[in-house]
């Protein structure tokens, strides 16, 4: 049974991060693309997850916890500098 | 045949079934609402339940079918629920600025324009205080 499931949520992350990467291409706008990476980065600590309970091993965490962090300092860095033309003042 | 097994299989697959749900709905919602700040509802939600979802039916299939105690998944879920609306913000903040500064690319959302900045003081882009805006610390 869990075996379905994962197959059902390999695919629902699969096609999620398809429609993020079509926000990415369309825009419209430079804020769109900064939420769609945003997103982007959610559904692949979803994917590295996911694959920890198919392996059965504990050991794609770290990824998983470094992806989180990292996503939200890209995040902020990209809003702050939007905002104020620099990162760190 | 209905052991402990089964029903922690169940669970799991619920789980995992309800997090890839909830992820797709986020990510459908990112294409489909027609301005940045409806945009801005669905993945910060949506998105954000569904990874926790997940991460519950890791934590429950480490613990109930392989006999091990994992906490990094909450770590995870932590870290996310407390990060998800400060990017939330900072990208509202930044989609406001540049409504306001005119880019043709940023479209207004439901509320219509932002008011115009008042000469003093803009508040998405925090200007450092000076004599006679809020925040000056005189007469304190």
């Amino acid at each position: 049974m869990i075996a379905y499931a994962l197959t059902f949520g390999f695919a629902a992350f699969g096609l999620a991060l398809a429609l993020n990467l079509w926000r990415l291409i369309k825009g419209p706008g430079v804020t769109d693309r900064i939420l769609a990476l945003d997103t982007m980065v959610i559904n692949v600590i979803g994917v590295i997850v996911l694959g920890g309970i198919a392996n059965g091993s504990g050991t794609s965490f770290e990824a998983a916890l470094l992806l989180a962090m990292v996503g939200f300092v890209g995040t902020v860095a990209y809003a702050k500098f939007l905002l104020r033309g620099d990162i760190i003042e | 045949m209905i052991g402990g097994a089964s029903v922690a299989e169940a669970i799991v697959s619920l789980l995992i079934v309800l997090g890839g749900g909830f992820a797709l709905v986020g990510s459908w919602g990112l294409v489909r609402l027609p301005s940045l700040m409806e945009r801005l509802h669905a993945p910060t939600k949506a998105t954000t339940l569904g990874l926790g979802a997940v991460l519950a039916a890791s934590v429950v299939y480490f613990q109930l079918l392989q006999g091990t105690w994992t906490t990094h998944e909450l770590l995870i879920s932590a870290f996310l629920f407390l990060t998800a609306p400060i990017s939330a913000n900072m990208i509202a903040k930044v989609h406001l600025h540049r409504l306001q500064l005119k880019e043709p690319t940023e479209q207004a959302g439901p509320a219509g324009e932002p008011a115009p900045p008042s000469p003093a003081a803009n508040w998405a882009t925090h200007v450092a205080p000076h004599r006679g805006t809020p925040g000056d610390f005189e007469g304190d």
